[in-house]
């Protein structure tokens, strides 16, 4: 056991457990963090995809010990404003185009796509079917038509 | 018996008119509360019209839809809303919410009767209920087609009990009374929030009243395209499923499970070893495999990995693909009707074994005590669910309370309650508190499976005519061990298709045939071997419907006629003719494509709905070859049109949704999506192992065409585009590359992955996650 302390959401955490124990669990099981969902544990179906210094990343695949105290993790729970609390344009986007059906993979779809958004940005182009034919996180709903729409209407706001 | 009549609405028809009344339950409470009971119409199909008619099969005149309807009637009026002093409306639906977007329907239709804003609705799902018997069931696509009286019925018994109560208070007639977005208004100025009411509209006893409908020319919300009212929490995170729920020290438990399906464990040789590893607080051999739990489910998987056990056999070891396969071979019916005088078609499709898996793995919570247990879990059969549990820890039913917790997906998975059997059991044993989960891996090789079937076909035809149609659908056996036996065997009577089995019941009651292609058979036989089986979405449909359009497109060459033609010609209803042809049309059947690219269209026909879908497909090498790192990229569906005739679309956004899902389903089915059996046991481990649609596979063009009413009832929707989705794949790739394909999904034959090991059980987690930042 040994302690790590980082950022999540804004606020600094501290937290007592093993080196090894990957952030997912960390959030989840002792941080009471839920947003990012258990898919395979493999970081294959990315429903626990969050961001780490602003960029999407797979908690299920990083052990703590890798995430230092300067590190500052956002979760679904932390995208809305802070300040008014207003939602993040993506996530207006996705009540706009009614994406979610069972909703387990959204929250880590939705960070996947700002991600991709500020990525075709850095970039210097909008975001193209060819970018989303790269997103790899799995809806097994099948919703991914309305995804597309969303994050087109999303890159429209950002 | 008090009888209470709604107020006159504007413009409505005098009493000698008055539309259908419904019995309906005052219920004595402190505020208004109201319930009602099922009457189910069953009403027979136009008769076939054109070619050589085809007799109504069984499904044609009550289908699975009607026979779960017929045997919830009893008991459905225990179906009770509750109107709340703050002007809001609470019901708990006997209904699991997995996706289909039930819980927004059922909101709608109660805002809707009462005219209140949907805001006000709040819809939760109701734990097990075993006085509802055989009310509790989630499946079938029935959701909608047997709450749609019962729900409106409890509303409009609520609106009239509020404008009595209203009118008495006012000194006026009811009828000169109106009510909007939740609020009574009298012509002279007085208003009444419904919540004011709530009190003084409550009935001191419980009493059966009737209740008048609305009419469908006032319906505001009915048929308006709405938002889910779960999607804000959704975006959130804020939305609950159960491994999200805190339930105190409820810790993380899984299950080291054996390398072949029910393999059983010998001993554990290091038991002690594995109980003292971090975070581990107990480790317990149960039926299935040992169990650990721990402070994290990351320690559970470490703890899992650590194990060494000694397994003996399971129920299927020996079994592989080829040998099933042999199996159903030998087990097919034989086709009856020689082709004496007429040419012939016959044709044999292999359809592999899928998987239903959901992205939320199999997971429960309990807390078995010595006097009685509480389990949480996404429960589509929760009565059974309830049963099951107290037969297994000894416990009277009452004791054993059951919370049906919104699931992550179902895909007929959720109609069995394994992980919250199994949680009870951890729970029992270890004696605390479990959250249990299962891995993965573990719900893709010891999940429950579609299982792998034959489909024959013959079709003889003569004269421009078919003039005989056999099907003979063989199958491993479909596990319906979750409750829906029963609930046919109550029925049994009053159902069109004689002694059958459960199986060949659930078989005849959903195959109807909507071509008229002379005398038809359509028979299923089963091969009885020990794998984990389900139903999954849309159950025998997708396979049987693949090889019936299939066929028919290899009729239409041989007769020299065009596809889409062909089925116009020999369909049995007009209602089915316009799905057609509108897929037809917004798809544009016939238009100029690179070779390589063809457009399919298939058709299907079922709980009372009816779609078409019209895909087209791109079989180019540059297509198929892409390349994508641990994924199949192979034909791309480019384009597809879904066409939905649900007899009353109550929500057309949300039937949009299921048709998109069904569209990435149908898709699957033909392409990509498979289990291989090795040995006892399923190869796939992985969401990059099991190919379902991926974003690189999806259309990039795809669109849901929602019919305007064409019934006025509600047909079931969650499942019906499955089928003709996966046929018009199916048949534009037979187009495409100029041969009919007979074994699905069309890449089973090639292992596209390296298959993860069998020992031990689930794989480690990466510690390389930061490499793949974007």
């Amino acid at each position: 056991m040994s302690q790590h302390t980082f950022t999540v959401n804004g606020k600094q955490v501290t937290v007592d457990t093993d080196d090894k124990v990957r952030l997912l669990w960390v959030l989840r099981d002792l941080l009471g963090i839920t947003g990012p969902k258990y898919g395979c544990g493999i970081n294959v179906c990315k429903a626990c995809t969050s961001h780490i210094n602003g960029k999407a990343f797979n908690p299920c695949s990083v052990p703590v010990s890798a995430i230092g105290p300067d590190d500052e993790i956002t979760t679904i729970e932390g995208i809305a404003d802070p300040a008014t609390g207003a939602l993040h344009p993506m996530q207006e986007a996705w009540l706009e185009q009614d994406v979610a059906q069972c909703g387990y993979c959204q929250p880590g779809q939705i960070m996947a796509a700002i991600a991709k958004v500020k990525q075709a940005r850095s970039e210097g182009r909008e975001i193209s079917d060819a970018d989303f034919d790269e997103i790899r996180n799995i809806c097994r709903c099948g919703t991914y038509s309305r995804i597309r729409d969303a994050v087109r209407t999303a890159a429209a706001k950002m | 018996m008090a009888h209470q009549r709604r107020s006159r609405r504007p413009g409505e028809q005098s009493p000698a008119l008055e539309r259908r009344r419904f019995l309906g339950y005052l219920l004595a409470a402190p505020t208004l509360a109201v319930a009602a009971r099922l009457g189910g119409d069953l009403a027979a199909p136009a008769p076939a019209s054109a070619a050589i008619p085809s007799l109504p099969g069984p499904a044609d005149i009550i289908d699975l839809g009607d026979a779960l309807t017929l045997a919830a009637a009893p008991t459905s009026g225990l179906i009770a809303i509750q109107l709340n002093r703050d002007g809001s409306v609470s019901f708990a639906v006997p209904r699991a919410e997995v996706g289909q977007g039930i819980t927004t329907t059922i909101a709608m239709l109660i805002a809707e009767e009462l005219d209140l804003p949907l805001s006000k609705v709040g819809v939760n799902l109701a734990d097990a209920r075993p006085e509802l018997v055989f009310n509790q069931l989630t499946g079938g696509s029935n959701s909608v087609r047997s709450l749609f009286h019962p729900v409106r019925t409890a509303a409009a018994v609520a609106r009239a009990r509020l404008l009595v109560t209203a009118a008495e208070q006012w000194k006026v007639d009811p009828a000169t009374l109106t009510m909007s977005e939740g609020v009574i208004r009298s012509r002279s100025g007085h208003t009444a929030s419904y919540g004011s009411l709530a009190e003084a509209a409550a009935s001191p006893r419980t009493e059966e009243v009737s209740a008048t409908l609305k009419d469908p020319s006032e319906f505001t919300l009915i048929g308006r395209p709405t938002t889910r009212i779960d999607a804000l929490d959704a975006v959130t995170g804020r939305k609950q499923f159960t491994l999200d729920l805190q339930v105190p020290n409820a810790l993380p438990t899984m299950i080291c499970r054996p390398p072949t399906i029910n393999g059983t464990v010998r001993s554990v040789a290091n038991l002690a070893e594995v109980t003292a590893m971090p975070g581990v607080t107990d480790v317990v051999t149960v039926s299935s495999g040992v169990a650990v739990r721990a402070a994290t489910f990351g320690q559970c998987i470490d703890a899992v990995r650590a194990l060494r056990v000694d397994w003996g056999p399971g129920t299927v070891d020996g079994e592989t693909d080829a040998s099933v396969e042999e199996k159903l071979r030998a087990a097919t019916l034989p086709l009856a009707v020689p082709p004496v005088l007429t040419q012939s078609i016959d044709a044999e499709f292999v359809f592999a074994f899928a998987s239903n898996s959901a992205l939320e793995t199999n997971c429960a919570i309990a807390d078995v005590r010595p006097d009685g247990a509480e389990i949480w879990s996404g429960l589509k059969s929760p009565i059974v669910a309830q049963e099951q549990i107290a037969a297994m820890l000894g416990l009277p039913i009452p004791a054993v309370k059951v919370h049906v917790v919104t699931g992550g997906g179902s895909f007929g998975r959720k109609l069995f309650s394994d992980a919250a059997l199994e949680a009870a059991e951890v729970s029992k044993a270890m004696g605390k508190p479990v959250k249990l989960m299962w891995h993965r891996a573990d719900d893709s090789r010891h999940g429950r499976t579609h299982p792998m079937s034959i489909s024959r076909i013959r079709a003889n035809y003569a004269l421009g005519n078919v003039v005989s149609y056999e099907q003979r659908h063989t199958s491993v056996t479909t596990d319906f061990g979750h409750g829906l036996g029963e609930i046919l065997t109550a029925v049994a009577a009053k159902l069109p298709v004689g002694d059958v089995g459960f199986s060949q019941t659930v078989f005849l009651l959903s195959q109807s045939m909507p071509y008229n292609f002379g005398a038809t058979t359509q028979l299923l036989n089963e091969v009885p071997l020990k794998f984990h089986t389900a139903s999954m979405r849309n159950v025998y449909s997708p396979n049987v419907v693949c090889a019936r359009e299939l066929v028919i497109d290899q009729l239409a060459a041989k007769m020299g006629q065009d596809p889409l033609t062909f089925r116009r010609g020999f369909l049995k209803e007009d209602r089915f003719r316009a799905v057609l042809d509108k897929a037809a049309e917004v798809g544009e059947w016939g238009r100029e494509l690179p070779d390589g690219m063809a457009q399919g269209i298939a058709f299907h026909w079922e709980y009372k709905s009816a779609s078409a879908v019209l895909m087209e497909i791109d079989c180019r090498p540059e297509t198929v070859n892409r390349k994508i790192r641990d994924a199949v990229a192979g034909p791309r569906v480019t384009r597809a049109v879904a066409v939905v005739d649900a007899g009353l679309p109550i929500n057309p956004r949300g039937l949009e949704a299921q048709t998109i899902g069904c569209v990435n389903d149908g898709i699957a089915l033909a392409l990509t999506s498979s289990l291989h059996i090795d040995n006892g046991l399923p190869l796939e481990a992985s969401w990059d192992n099991y190919f379902y649609t991926r974003q690189w596979n999806t259309p990039p063009e795809l669109e849901v065409v929602v019919m305007p009413a064409t019934t006025g009832e509600p047909g079931g929707a969650g499942e019906l585009a499955v089928a003709s989705s996966f046929a018009a794949a199916a048949c534009a790739y037979g187009r495409a590359v100029g041969q009919m394909p007979t074994r699905f999904p069309i890449n089973h034959g090639t292992l596209s992955f390296e298959p993860k090991p069998k020992v031990p059980p689930v794989p480690e987690s990466p510690v390389d996650g930061l490499a793949y930042t974007f």
